[in-house]
Formats: structure tokens, C-alpha cells, sequence
């Protein structure tokens, strides 16, 4: 019987809670956590959530009648309890594809996570994973160059990458923070970086940066036979900015630039990784910003949906957190993120936060990068917990070095090869990493100055967003 | 404290230069090398050897010696290869690499002997 038009409003369960729907393949599928104002029910909230991200309004509209509403709707399609969580629950949502640009990470977070996380009916929203069927990821542009091409365009093989961001990140002079660079570099580090904050301020305009960092990174070469990076931060207030800064580094040789994908946003960020591959760039990228959007364990944004957001838009290196630093990160949290942005196929893992099984095709990985608060003692854990694809970097832990840059980049460099040689040999690098160090350092007074200044820090404080695994007490 | 000590590397040193994976620590034993080799195997990577002159370090390219050792196991027979590359091109910088061909890359690229070398 044909479909009528009747105005008012309907309860969106009524068209949006679908019990028995089977997701296709080609479904984009959403697990968000939902907590509801008291009064509604779990299959009203979930079913709000699928409308209001998708096709659906508050009311119903004549226009409905014209389009085939039955197949472009949001469907919620699952309800789970959280572990020991009564007020929250798991809203699974299947879209089909359609609703959805080709190739625009942009559009996806647009419609997931917009109108719906103001919502009156909800207390908080948290859009938790993500599942995109292997159709859409074929649109998207990916990483400029992914881990295995960077590895042959920068001859490293076999163990992990080392970095540091210079410090004090705003205030050196160009010359300066390219003296800071040289010593790194020498001392036998793969990169340095710029620090997120460093775009073009008055102490140091970015052309002048620019030069002395390229002048650097030509010596270090030419003095340790191996080839260097640092990345250029090209994020900067106009799209129209960032690619001239990304010329430029071009036309100075650079190796690899970077980008701030949040703050910058994903038109930006999608733009630049383009560029990047059309120009053999390789693109690093940082994350400031996303503790805003990730943290709050019910309200938000997981961090494993940013790094999908990310692998798509386009990136070669991303901040993952060090799971042993100063920053938030707990280990199977970490360890399910980090898979997000190597693995081929990435299975569904409850135990690491992965509710969906994710199909990456031929879309290259991208490295994680373990960096804040972390220093020679922590390489052990580093390299046990992070294997060799990943980039670790030691800001303070390489400039707080007290012989200098230099001497603080060979001893985290011994350290490394140590643990890799180690690792190799079949050691246990978490239980054996005290003896691997001390015998490293016999023959690296560099090292050993390195595991005198830092043997006494810890961090233990508590992650505030820890998995929903076990019942809380 | 340890005193402060002065880094040593300079343009003009060739010991200056580093190359590959274990390049930072002191040279391996043959022990060491066995066992490197042994990891190579057991992660089901193919071994090749490839060499240079010193002065080409830096290249992409190092000659390679033969073919790769496709599916070899046997870590005497690699590594008297490498033994044979060595007696054939003393003063050559030898690296054994791991061919790794689901990642399409190298798995390791280790320097088992640095140039110049005394013979």
C-alpha cells in the first residue's frame, strides 16, 4: 500500500530502531555510547541518534514521500549494556554508503558526529568506533607514501625510528633551533620535528627556519652517511599559506613536512596529503586538540575513530600516545589504535576497544609515533610494546641530555639497537631491560651519563579513560 | 656526574659514518651475527648479501652478491656465503639483508663487515 502523508511528529523508533536489519558490506557502520536523559528509552535514544545523523528531523516532512527513505536512513540495529556502566549503553548504527561523498572525511565526521551530539534527548554521546566498508576506503587518498616506502626512501630497516622535538618549543632564534637540529642529528637521530606551536612567529619566521633546518640536516648527513628528516610544520592559518610553506620545503630538499590534522581540520589536512603524494613529501602529523574531543569517556570522540578519520584523509607518521610517558594512553587501548594504523585487516577485539572488524585493502599503514615524557629507560618497554614499526621520540629525554643534544641522540640510539639486538637474540626486553642497558652503556659513555640523569623518573598517575571492559567497583 | 665529554664525529672521518641497523653499537662477534642471523630465518625472511666500496656507502644500491638466498635456512650456508662474498671483495663494506615480500621491504639490513677493513 502506498505511503501517505501525515504531518507531525512520530517517535523516531517507530522508522530509525530496525532489530532484525543484517548489515550489508557496504554499510558504514557506528558504535556510539549513549547516555540518555532519564524517561527515554535505550531503543528511542538509539533510534534518535541514527535519525538525526542521518536522514531524519523532528517532525515529519511531505518531501519524505518523494525519496526512497527506506534505504537512505541511519538504522540502529543493536543495543548492548556497557560493563558495569547502568546509565550508558552501545547504540550500533548501520548507514548505507550513499550517504556519504566518495574520498571526503570531511562529510563522514560532518554527518556522525554533528547536529546529534547537541541532541536534548541525550546527556552525552560518544561516537566510540567506526567501521568503513572496504568500498569507501578505496575512494579515500590514504597516506602519502605509508611505512614501507618511507623505510627504502630513508634506507631504515630493521628497527624502529628515532626523533625528538626541539625545545623550548617557541623563543630560538632560526640559527639557534638549527644549531639544536645539527646536534640531534648528528648524534644519530632519524628526525627532529617542529613543535606543534612553531608555525611563523615574529622570534622565527618560517622561511628562516626553513633554510638553517635544511642546512643542518645537509651537514648531519654528509657527517653520518645516513639519510635525515625534520619535520617542517607547514600547518598555518590559510590553506593558501600552507601549501607555499609545502613548496618551499620542497624546493629546499625537505624530506618531510608536517601538519596539525584537528586544528588544521580535515579539508586541510586531506589537501596536503595530495600534495604530498603528488610531490614524494612524506607527511607527519600531529594531534593537538584531541584530548578535547577524546578524552571524556562519555562524551566525544574515541581516539581510535580520529586515527581512522586520519589514515583516510591521509598521514605517514601519528602521534599515538607512549603508553609509559607523561601523556594519557592506556596499553590494550593503545596497542588496538596502533593496529588501526598498520594492519592490512584489523579484527574485532573487545579487549582492545575494537568493536568492529576493519578492511584497510591496499591502503598503505602509517607509522605511530610514541612521544612525551620518555627517555632511555623507557626503550625497553618502547621497543617490546611498539615492535619496529614506529617512530619514538625523546624531547627532553634527548636535549635534557646533560653533555648535550648530540651525546643525548647517540645514547637513545645505543639504547635502541641494544633493545633490537636484544629482542632479536630472543630476550625478554620488559623483564631483561635493566641488564641490556647496563651492558649497552659499557661501551657508550653517553648512555650511561643518560641512565644516571633519568633512573628516578616515573610516571604513575591513573588514565582517567580507561576501556569498559570489566565492572567498575 | 660524569664529566662532560666532547661527541667525536667529524666530516673528515670515514668511522664517522653509519650505516644500517646495528650501526651504533660496537661490531658484532661472529656469535652475535649468528644469532642475527638466526632471527632473519626464523621470521621467514629471504637472506641476500650485498657489498661496496667505502666510498659508495651511501648508495641505494650495494653490488649484490649472486642471487638472494631464496628460502635458505640453513645459517652455516648463509653465512659461509657471506664468508665467501668477504674472501672475494676484501675492503668492502657487506651487509646481509632480509627480504621481507609480504611487507614488500626489508626487514633488516645488517652491516657484518665495515670498511676499510684490515685484511
Amino acid at each position: 500500500m502506498a505511503k501517505t502523508y501525515q504531518a507531525g511528529v512520530k517517535a523516531y523508533r517507530d522508522t530509525y530502531w530496525t532489530p532484525d536489519y543484517v548489515p550489508r558490506d557496504s554499510d558504514l557502520l557506528a558504535c556510539f555510547k549513549v547516555t540518555a536523559q532519564s524517561g527515554v528509552s535505550r531503543e528511542e535514544a538509539a533510534a534518535a541518534v541514527a535519525a538525526e545523523s542521518s536522514t531524519g528531523t523532528w517532525t515529519t516532512v511531505w518531501t519524505d514521500l518523494l525519496t526512497d527513505l527506506e534505504y537512505y536512513k541511519g538504522r540502529a540495529y543493536r543495543i548492548e549494556d556497557v560493563p558495569g556502566d547502568a546509565e550508558s549503553f552501545y547504540a550500533f548504527i548501520a548507514y548505507p554508503i550513499d550517504l556519504f561523498e566518495e574520498g571526503s572525511v570531511v562529510n563522514v565526521f560532518t554527518s556522525l558526529v554533528g547536529n546529534v551530539f547537541g541532541f536534548k534527548a541525550l546527556r552525552h554521546l560518544r561516537l566510540e568506533d567506526v567501521r568503513f566498508p572496504l568500498a569507501y576506503v578505496m575512494t579515500c587518498g590514504g597516506p602519502p607514501a605509508g611505512m614501507q616506502v618511507e623505510r627504502d626512501r630513508l634506507n631504515k630497516y630493521g628497527r624502529p625510528l628515532l626523533g625528538c622535538t626541539i625545545k623550548p618549543k617557541l623563543g630560538l632564534s632560526a640559527k639557534n633551533y638549527g644549531r639544536a637540529v645539527y646536534e640531534c642529528l648528528r648524534g644519530g637521530l632519524d628526525f627532529t620535528k617542529d613543535d606543534e606551536n612553531v608555525n611563523s612567529q615574529p622570534f622565527m619566521r618560517w622561511r628562516e627556519r626553513f633554510q638553517f633546518v635544511m642546512e643542518a640536516i645537509h651537514q648531519a648527513e654528509a657527517e653520518t652517511g645516513e639519510r635525515k628528516g625534520h619535520y617542517l610544520n607547514v600547518t598555518a592559518p590559510t590553506p593558501e599559506d600552507m601549501y607555499q610553506r609545502a613548496e618551499y620545503a620542497r624546493e629546499l630538499g625537505a624530506p618531510i613536512i608536517m601538519h596539525d590534522f584537528l586544528t588544521g581540520g580535515f579539508c586541510a589536512n586531506t589537501g596536503l596529503a595530495n600534495w604530498c603524494r603528488n610531490n614524494r613529501m612524506l607527511l607527519h602529523i600531529h594531534r593537538a586538540m584531541h584530548a578535547v574531543i577524546d578524552r571524556h569517556p562519555k562524551h566525544g570522540i574515541h581516539f581510535r575513530v580520529l586515527v581512522k578519520g586520519l589514515r583516510l584523509s591521509g598521514g605517514d607518521h601519528l602521534h599515538s600516545g607512549t603508553v609509559v610517558g607523561k601523556l594519557e594512553g592506556d596499553r590494550q587501548a593503545t596497542l588496538g589504535w596502533i593496529d588501526i594504523m598498520r594492519k592490512r585487516v584489523v579484527g574485532e577485539d573487545r579487549s582492545r576497544g575494537l568493536f568492529f572488524t576493519q578492511d584497510w585493502g591496499a591502503m598503505p599503514g602509517l607509522f605511530p609515533v610514541a612521544s612525551g615524557g620518555i627517555h632511555v629507560w623507557h626503550m625497553p618497554a618502547l621497543v617490546a610494546i611498539y615492535g619496529d614499526d614506529a617512530v619514538f621520540q625523546f624531547g627532553g629525554g634527548t636535549l635534557g641530555h646533560p653533555w648535550g643534544n648530540a651525546a643525548g641522540a647517540a645514547a637513545n640510539r645505543v639504547a635502541l639497537e641494544a633493545c633490537v639486538q636484544a629482542r632479536n637474540e630472543g630476550r625478554e626486553l620488559e623483564r631483561e631491560g635493566g641488564d641490556i642497558l647496563r651492558a649497552a652503556a659499557k661501551h657508550s659513555p653517553p648512555l650511561a651519563a643518560a641512565m644516571e640523569t633519568w633512573k628516578e623518573i616515573k610516571f604513575e598517575f591513573d588514565t582517567v579513560d580507561k576501556l569498559d571492559v570489566t565492572a567498575k567497583t | 656526574m660524569i664529566e662532560i665529554q666532547d661527541y667525536p664525529s667529524r666530516l673528515a672521518d670515514p668511522a664517522s659514518r653509519k650505516f644500517e641497523t646495528f650501526s651504533y653499537l660496537p661490531e658484532l662477534s661472529k656469535k652475535q651475527i649468528r644469532q642475527q642471523v638466526e632471527y632473519l630465518v626464523s621470521q621467514s625472511w629471504h637472506p641476500a648479501i650485498e657489498h661496496t666500496e667505502p666510498e659508495n656507502a651511501c648508495h641505494t644500491y650495494w653490488y649484490m652478491w649472486k642471487l638472494p638466498l631464496f628460502g635458505e635456512t640453513d645459517i652455516d650456508r648463509i653465512l659461509a656465503e657471506a664468508e665467501a662474498c668477504h674472501k672475494a671483495n676484501p675492503g668492502h663494506y657487506m651487509r646481509l639483508v632480509g627480504y621481507d615480500t609480504r611487507a614488500q621491504c626489508l626487514g633488516t639490513a645488517l652491516v657484518i663487515y665495515r670498511g676499510p677493513i684490515e685484511v
